[in-house]
């Protein structure tokens, strides 16, 4: 093998790799027997495993793999690997970088991170177990990541007996869910990395198995290279030694480049050729993705770092504000409206994180809204810098389109990003100006538009008030329409359940609703649970001052309780009736309402009274 | 690494290891120089020293490097190294410093006389410490590998340091992609390892594809050596105080790793070129810092000596 390794290293490739599961998954153990097979574990250390297999290792005093992969002290002692670890062996046909991280809570930091950097994901689960919540989980962190090659690697098939049926099984399932996160290129492989099948050869115990042992696969897999991809070129350091020479200094992120290829200077735009690749070695006539290089161009122009001169024809975009995947890594939560320092490629950029629209449950991928996010949370959240960033989509390009944010106190990196895509709304969407506006249609029905917001639990009377209160604000002449809760989800909004994040859509669509509502002039009144303060203040935020009206029915829940007039009380009690206000999902009680009505003291009629007289006193103060 | 792309317009073939390798490190270290106010190149004369400098000339041709080179010396090294040095400061044009802690020489701290955890401790690790503090360096780059040794394997390559030079490996950033935080506070300081992601057998095949020069005590030659403690030790100098029945006898040997002579052990070889050496590497069953004798002084000595502040 040294001879065939020496004459091929030129043409060697390297795979860079991460492998996922939990220590019990045998993971150590089949990185350690990939180390022990491509017999590049030298020999004292050799004596030292098996020093240490007698000593603490869980094998009987057999050699154990896993004590060659988990490296600190700290780690021996409680069994477990603490963080990402980085793992080299070599074949005659190519080198690899193994990342190798560990399975307990600290799984979503260390993986992403070990991700990053990795082409391929090895998944590893034990064939007793089947696809587990975790395996869903590390599956979906490696897509979320940017790894499109996937290796599923079925563990312990030597205690399912070897068994086909089991192995096809848990294939079929793995690919079934990995189908719901668009993943395609799925390789799985039935071994045992206690005894060595399909690790590195394919041995005798499964000879129903037609397919490369792993080792194989990962010798042959054909991995997306980022040569394809439009030339990017992050400038890093512009190279001033003397007068007569000026160069920028960078890698090659994407594509590839020759003197006299047109490139742009983004941003900015103009427009040059490259002039000279050059190196120690001599200017080259190519250089491609990877390399480090410093190009000249054929024309005077203000390069500076944090610039991308980029291909001609497809250059990349620029923007200050991104909708982006946010992953926390700190154990100091992410807040909403705080600024952190963001960097990408060569460029530092103060970001504030404006709304965060929701946060994904790496279990169930749910979605749930969410606050802040926690270590090891992933939210979904808009980003606004301070200055001009070049990117493209994570999706796109993993090297312009990730960045990781830093705590401008501490210094300490928080979190990492995956950019979607730059929010455009401000620039391309202008708002329509209408001659006849919302105080001219109230007038022709003269009232004031405005919006009666009925909160409270479920049977508080809502509906009934409500109904009430259109009766006689009818008969007053005016001009009403009440959005009930039931109704509405009868129609507009029948696509959602009663789950926190589906609720707070309900609100958002609801208020919007409510929003045009006004804007034709009409006294809206609105019957919504809507038991979450954030949807109601969003909802109150949509409309001018005066117009908003937060109405609260506030009746006990054991009163509520009592009346159930539809029965969902007694359903939700007896766990028929899941995510129900008031018994298994909150409800926040409103902290400053316009108006607050004690049911248990005041009957429907006179409570509709005293809104509409409320309504009509503060309306005339603001005529005032 | 002059590979050129193929001069077609079909999709160029991926970038060898090799190339990825370079391409890596010359990020790494511009990076640094990008953005650290004070960086400074711990240079030990070894390989993995060697091969970080012609990476770190690449990197900035046709300019010089700058920052300077800063060798912390224990004043036991091998003779052919200090000529190395001297010869490798002027042949690059770049600063060199040397600090030795003055303090333990006077105390006549040697690596016979307490041990070589002493030794190491105050030669080494607080002599680092010293010239760092006194340079006021944000930034060191050092040459380790994470191949080298089981704690090094999950080290950063940028390892955040506190202003007591203490490595904490439970407060390590998280390093993502190739984005590397380089903010630090006054008095706290970088360590940075451009080589992290090579292995020994990497660092040969460049040096060999490169033709990177390197101290003659890597090739195998006759040289004088004693058999102390199953090890081949050569007897540099005649500050070397032999033990009863050590009688130093000629051998045709070379070292993989060098450090202070007295602590650095031979292994026999024929290698005498880059191409034998390539060859016996990838053979090799002994792993490269078994040649160091303070590896050996406790388990897990390494990670110990990290937390204190050696590289």
């Amino acid at each position: 093998m040294a001879d065939a390794v020496l004459r091929s290293h030129e043409q060697q490739s390297l795979l860079r790799f991460i492998t996922c599961g939990s220590v019990d998954d045998g993971k150590s153990t089949l990185l350690g027997r990939l180390l022990y097979e491509s017999q590049l574990i030298p020999e004292d250390q050799l004596a030292a495993l098996k020093q240490d297999s007698k000593r603490v290792g869980t094998r009987g005093g057999e050699p154990d793999f896993a004590l060659l992969v988990d490296g600190l002290a700290a780690e021996r002692e409680q069994g477990i690997t603490i963080d990402v670890a980085y793992r080299f062996f070599a074949t005659a046909k190519r080198k690899f970088i193994a990342a190798d991280t560990p399975g307990h809570e600290q799984y979503t930091r260390n993986m992403v991170t070990g991700a990053s950097t990795a082409q391929l994901a090895v998944i590893l689960l034990d064939a007793r177990q089947g696809v587990l919540t975790q395996t869903r989980r590390h599956t979906f962190l490696a897509s979320l990541m940017g790894i499109s090659h996937l290796v599923l690697a079925v563990n312990k098939m030597d205690l399912v007996g070897y068994a086909r049926e089991t192995f096809e099984k848990l294939a079929a399932d793995y690919r079934a869910f990995a189908a719901l996160l668009g993943l395609k290129d799925i390789t799985a492989i039935p071994l045992s990395a206690v005894h060595g099948d399909n690790v590195v050869h394919r041995g005798t115990n499964m000879p129903w198995y037609p397919g490369p042992a792993l080792l194989e696969y990962l010798e042959d897999v054909v991995v997306d290279e980022a040569q394809a991809q439009p030339f990017r070129f992050p400038v890093q350091w512009v190279s001033r030694p003397n007068a007569d020479f000026r160069g920028f200094a960078g890698q090659i992120v994407s594509g590839t480049v020759r003197p006299g290829d047109p490139v742009r200077v983004i941003p900015g735009g103009y427009e040059s050729r490259i002039a000279r690749i050059v190196t120690a070695g001599g200017d080259l006539a190519g250089a491609q993705a990877g390399q480090s290089v410093t190009l000249t161009l054929d024309s005077q122009l203000a390069v500076s770092r944090g610039d991308v001169l980029a291909s001609s024809d497809a250059p990349p975009q620029v923007a200050r504000q991104f909708e982006a995947t946010i992953i926390w890594l700190h154990e100091q939560p992410m807040l909403q409206g705080r600024t952190y320092l963001l960097k990408s490629q060569t460029t530092t950029a103060a970001a504030t994180v404006t709304p965060l629209k929701h946060k994904i449950n790496v279990n169930t991928l749910e979605r749930l809204p969410a606050e802040r996010l926690e270590l090891n949370d992933i939210g979904v959240c808009e980003i606004q810098l301070d200055r001009d960033l070049v990117f493209e989509p994570y999706a796109v390009n993993r090297a312009l389109g990730g960045f990781i944010l830093i705590d401008r106190l501490t210094n300490n990196t928080v979190g990492a990003g995956l950019i979607h895509f730059a929010l455009r709304r401000s620039q391309n969407l202008h708002w329509q100006v209408l001659d006849i506006d919302k105080q001219a249609r109230a007038r022709q029905k003269d009232q004031r538009a405005c919006v009666l917001w009925l909160t409270g639990l479920s049977g508080a009377g809502k509906s009934t008030i409500a109904n009430r209160i259109e009766q006689l604000l009818t008969a007053q002449g005016r001009h009403t329409y009440l959005l009930d809760g039931d109704n509405v989800r009868h129609g507009l909004n029948k696509d959602l359940g009663f789950t926190a994040q589906d609720r707070v859509e309900n609100i958002r669509r609801v208020a919007e609703v409510a929003h045009l509502m006004v804007d034709a002039g009409l006294m809206v009144l609105v019957s919504f649970i809507s038991p979450f303060r954030s949807e109601r203040r969003m909802a109150r935020d949509l409309f001018a001052p005066g117009e908003f009206f937060e109405v609260f029915i506030d009746t006990p829940l054991a009163e509520a309780e009592r009346r159930d007039v539809k029965g969902l009380y007694a359903k939700a009690r007896r766990g028929e009736l899941k995510n129900f206000t008031g018994i298994d999902s909150p409800y926040e009680i409103p902290e400053k309402p316009e108006i607050r009505i004690d049911t248990t003291t005041m009957d429907a009629h006179s409570a509709a009274q005293w809104i509409i007289e409320r309504v009509a006193a503060v309306q005339r103060t603001g005529d005032a | 690494m002059t590979r050129v792309a193929p001069a077609s317009d079909a999709p160029p073939r991926a970038p060898t290891h090799l190339q990825r390798l370079e391409g890596e490190s010359i990020h790494i270290i511009r990076e640094v120089v990008a953005e650290c106010a004070r960086p400074v190149m711990l240079y030990s004369i070894g390989k993995d020293s060697a091969v970080m400098l012609h990476l770190a000339r690449k990197a900035f041709y046709p300019g010089l490097p700058p920052f300077p080179l800063l060798h912390v010396d224990t004043t036991w090294k091998f003779r052919a190294m200090y000529e190395f040095r001297d010869w490798m400061a002027r042949e690059s044009g770049m600063q060199l410093l040397v600090h030795v802690n003055r303090e333990g020489l006077a105390r006549g701290v040697d690596p016979f006389s307490h041990g070589s955890r002493v030794y190491t401790d105050v030669m080494k690790t607080q002599a680092l410490k010293q010239a760092l503090d006194e340079h006021r360096f944000d930034a060191a780059f050092g040459g380790a590998r994470r191949d080298e040794e089981k704690s090094r394997a999950k080290e950063r390559i940028f390892s955040f340091r506190s202003s007591h030079h203490r490595w904490d490996p439970k407060q390590q950033r998280p390093e993502l992609w190739s984005l590397y935080n380089t903010r630090v506070h006054a008095g706290e300081s970088l360590r940075v390892f451009p080589l992290a992601n090579w292995t020994e057998l990497d660092v040969w095949q460049y040096i060999q594809e490169e033709r990177i020069p390197l101290v003659p005590l890597y090739f195998a030659a006759p040289r004088p050596v004693v058999v102390r403690d199953g090890a081949l030790i050569m007897v540099d100098d005649a500050r070397l105080p032999l033990k009863p029945g050590e009688q130093p006898v000629l051998k045709k040997v070379r070292f993989r790793t060098l450090g202070c002579y007295p602590l650095t052990a031979a292994i026999e070889s024929e290698a005498d070129n880059v191409a034998a050496i390539v060859r016996e590497t990838l053979l090799a069953r002994t792993s490269e810092r078994a040649g160091r004798v303070i590896d050996h002084d406790t388990a897990a000595s390494m990670e110990l000596k990290k937390l204190e502040g050696y590289f």
